[in-house]
């Protein structure tokens, strides 16, 4: 069992817990990922380690609540235990001293460009960040972000934050501007990197993204994660996460993601229906007492 | 002893129907009573010197337990069968006796052969209905201390072994449940996880810890372990399924046979939404490929509420590599066969698979694995309408240990070179086993395997010697 030491409600559907996980602390990277269980019937869910702590043998994890399986995670307090924790899983991202690099995170894919952020900043790069979200309450780690990066641009897609803008906007003004940009990392849903990657594409820069494919194992034996680039097919755990953003076949990535759609919609109904039955019997239960 | 009467047929084996068992998930054959036990393993001829013996991998004395079980000496019969095979009640079900046992059963040459696994699965049965297995007397801890890498076959056998010689073992493994292919790959109606269970419990009663959630290469490497332990053993399997690489093979839809047996059996899948994993529940399912993971992907996916469960195969009947009682089961459960077809091109719409065009050979010359080769029939495309597609065309080993390995040599094919007298590999203090030096095998050829690595491992711990 792997216990909560805390947790963060970061935004109504963004949530941090940390949790004791010693194996998986003393060896993470950037750019690594575990996979959770919340209990004996639980789905196995990828999530990227968004920080670690090796003395303290703990991990951070960052969530946003889409379905059955991470609002479930949400419920979880302090004390509460995931059955699970298996990792670090997948490769770590190459950091070097590039130069000047842009980061672009897009809701809950501002947690896992953290680390990378961190680590590309103390290897000397200058780091341009653009976070955004839907909307304000949806933004997070405004400040940890500011803390790692030499600029740091909000913007919301409603205006409520920072710019009135999706995150492609200030990315392409800047690749215009500033011939001086390196590369560029994305971390974000599906359909935002699929935009960054046709803004950059123009621009020749390398660009690379961390892809949010469904998974089993992570182990590299179910090939369920399978996407194509140029052509060819990878597995994202054991390959990935992180590829070259102009060569992922991004249709073939959102059509896969999709796929579960109608037993997603079917699972999280029966919870929820089953929650509320569940809260009916407790408050029937305490007004007889 | 007098010679003994010929018996010609088998007692036969009381099964669950095909139309019932077909909506539920519990085991086929149902197991033969005490009676009906005694009866069959009368019908071994005793002969002195039995072909029978030569078949099994780990050379079972099988006269031996059938005489036992013939006098009601269930507990002699399973005390002898375990002198040499450490898991009876999985391999009395899931190896290919017809190829091994009871293949060179003299009765085989003109009558039905004894059902030697069968008995043997009554045996270990017999034994478990007994209550818990006492723990053996373990020697003195010898201070060494082993890493087994993973918890299939090989991996709990060589556990086991190690620690009945006092070693102290630690194994390692990636999923969340021990047990390898015998957990996530070969389903419940097949083999109830309920006596995989039994058997990691047993291996731990002997002292071995289990370390789950930890994949080797990754959340350590073999170097890693080898700083705290003195001996690393390799039990990794085959997991990498092969894809066909074919046009369309990443619709949605397409499965490799590792990944719908995983969401089937390891997140019981087959209980969604019960159990959280989904599946994707198709009504023309096509699985691709003859081998075991092949008919327990199309006996699956009728379970799960497949209509039509159809095999394409690019051989012939005779070719096909499963074991003859899961090909009979699949005939009787309705799955269908197109034999002699190889697939070209997975289509679908909105990326969801819908079809898969096929062409139809015919048989040649033998080719280099002695089996006959298929020859296209040029203009013979055809097309079956189909919603999931599970490929099980075979697997090798995955490469994470060996790019995280610098000196352990592989071969090829992705498997760990080792010396067989001893199962060393070319790294010092690695051993390996089972089918991550096969290849895709089977159980016993695994657990016979882990057993000569434990006797080098147990050798090397106590000389030093490489
Ligand atoms: C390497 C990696 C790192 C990730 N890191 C994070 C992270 O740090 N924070 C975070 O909030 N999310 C992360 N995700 C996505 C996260 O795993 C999914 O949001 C989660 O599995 C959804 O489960 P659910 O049951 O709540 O939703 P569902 O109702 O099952 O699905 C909702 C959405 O999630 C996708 N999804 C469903 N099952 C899976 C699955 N097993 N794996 C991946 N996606 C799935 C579906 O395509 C769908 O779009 C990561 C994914 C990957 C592959
Ligand atoms: C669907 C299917 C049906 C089959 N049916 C039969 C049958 O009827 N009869 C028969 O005799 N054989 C059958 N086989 C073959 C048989 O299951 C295998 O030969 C046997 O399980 C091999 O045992 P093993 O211990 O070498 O490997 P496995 O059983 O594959 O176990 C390997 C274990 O190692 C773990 N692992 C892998 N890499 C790592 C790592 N880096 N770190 C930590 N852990 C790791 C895996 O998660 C797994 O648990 C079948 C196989 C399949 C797939
Ligand atoms: S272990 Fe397998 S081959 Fe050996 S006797 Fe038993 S069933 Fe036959
Ligand atoms: S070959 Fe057949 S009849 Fe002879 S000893 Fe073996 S099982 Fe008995
Ligand atoms: S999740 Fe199974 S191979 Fe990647």
């Amino acid at each position: 069992m792997y216990p909560i030491l805390k947790k963060q409600i970061l935004s109504e559907q963004v949530k941090l817990v940390v949790v004791e996980a010693p194996i998986v602390a003393h060896k993470a990277q950037p750019g690594q990922f575990v996979i959770v269980r919340v209990d004996e019937r639980a789905e196995r869910i990828p999530l990227t380690i968004a920080d670690f702590d090796r003395d303290a043998g703990t991990i951070t994890l960052i969530f946003q609540e889409v379905g059955k399986s991470t609002k479930q995670m949400g419920l979880l307090e302090v004390g509460d235990a995931f059955e699970n924790i298996a990792g670090p899983l997948g490769h770590r991202t190459e950091i070097e001293n590039y130069g000047t690099v842009v980061m672009v995170g897009g809701g809950v894919g501002i947690a896992p460009l953290f680390p990378i952020t961190r680590a590309l900043k103390e290897a000397g790069n200058h780091v341009i960040s653009i976070i955004g979200a839907r909307s304000c309450p949806l933004l997070f780690w405004e400040d940890r972000m500011a803390e790692v990066s030499d600029e740091l641009i909000l913007c919301t897609d409603d205006g409520s934050a920072g710019r009135k803008a999706v995150v492609t906007v200030p990315l392409q003004e800047i690749l215009e501007s500033r011939p001086e940009v390196k590369r560029v990392w994305a971390i974000g849903p599906g359909v935002m990197m699929k935009y960054t990657a046709a803004t950059t594409k123009p621009f020749n820069i390398p660009t690379l993204v961390s892809l949010n494919t469904i998974m089993i194992d992570g182990t590299g034996m179910c090939g369920g994660c399978r996407v194509v680039l140029n052509g060819g097919a990878r597995f994202v755990c054991v390959d990935g996460p992180e590829f070259d953003a102009h060569q992922v076949d991004w249709e073939l990535l959102l059509q896969r993601l999709s796929f579960y759609r109608a037993e997603e919609k079917e699972s999280l109904e029966r919870w929820e229906a089953h929650r509320c039955n569940l809260d009916r019997a407790y408050e029937t239960l305490t007004s007889v007492r | 002893m007098p010679p003994r009467r010929i018996v010609p047929k088998r007692i036969p084996m009381a099964e669950q129907a095909p139309e019932v068992r077909i909506h539920n998930y519990d085991e086929v054959p149902l197991g033969f009573t005490a009676e009906q036990a005694i009866a069959e393993a009368a019908r071994c001829l005793q002969d002195a010197r039995p072909s029978c013996m030569a078949g099994c991998p780990v050379n079972i004395n099988i006269p031996g337990f059938l005489h036992l079980v013939e006098i009601g000496d269930f507990r002699g019969a399973i005390n002898l069968i375990k002198e040499t095979n450490a898991l009876p009640a999985i391999t009395g079900r899931v190896c290919p006796q017809e190829s091994q046992c009871e293949g060179l059963c003299v009765l085989c040459k003109k009558y039905e052969p004894v059902s030697i696994g069968q008995l043997e699965r009554f045996a270990a049965d017999w034994e478990a209905e007994q209550g818990e297995l006492p723990v053996p007397d373990l020697p003195p801890a010898t201070g060494k201390k082993v890493a087994v890498v993973g918890s299939g076959p090989a991996g709990l056998t060589a556990a086991a072994d190690l620690a009945r010689l006092g070693h102290a073992v630690t194994i390692f493994e990636a999923l969340h449940e021990a047990g390898g292919v015998l957990i996530y790959g070969i389903p419940e109606f097949r083999l109830p996880k309920a006596i995989v269970k039994r058997e990691v419990e047993y291996v731990c009663s002997l002292g071995v810890q289990i370390q789950k959630d930890f994949l080797v290469g990754s959340s350590a490497t073999v170097d890693e372990l080898l700083e705290e332990y003195d001996a690393v053993f390799l039990g990794t399997g085959a997991g990498l399924p092969w894809f066909l690489g074919i046009p369309g093979e990443n619709l949605g839809g397409v499965y490799s046979a590792n990944e719908y047996l995983t969401r089937a059996n390891l997140m019981k899948a087959y209980r969604f939404p019960e159990y959280d994993t989904p599946i994707a529940r198709g009504r023309r399912v096509i699985t691709i490929g003859a081998g075991n993971t092949a008919m327990d992907s199309a006996r699956t996916a009728l379970r799960i509420g497949a209509e039509d469960s159809i095999v394409v195969y690019r051989r012939s009947r005779a070719e096909m590599p499963a074991r003859a009682e899961e090909i009979h089961h699949a005939e009787q459960e309705g799955v269908q066969f197109h034999l002699l077809t190889t697939p070209l091109a997975f289509y679908g719409e909105n990326g969801r698979l819908t079809e898969l065009e096929c062409l139809q050979n015919e048989l040649g010359e033998p080719d280099s694995s002695g089996r006959r080769r298929p020859i296209p029939i040029p203009g013979s495309n055809f097309r079956i309408p189909c919603d999931v597609a599970i490929v099980a065309v075979g697997q090798s080993p995955s490469p994470i240990i060996a790019k995280t390995t610098a000196d352990l040599a592989t071969a090829k094919s992705g498997v760990v070179v080792v010396d067989k007298e001893t199962m060393k590999t070319s790294k010092k203090g690695v051993f390996a086993a089972g089918d991550v030096i096969t290849g895709g095998a089977t159980v016993i050829l695994a657990m016979g395997q882990a057993k000569i690595a434990a006797k080098a491992i147990h050798a090397y711990l106590q000389s030093g010697n490489w």
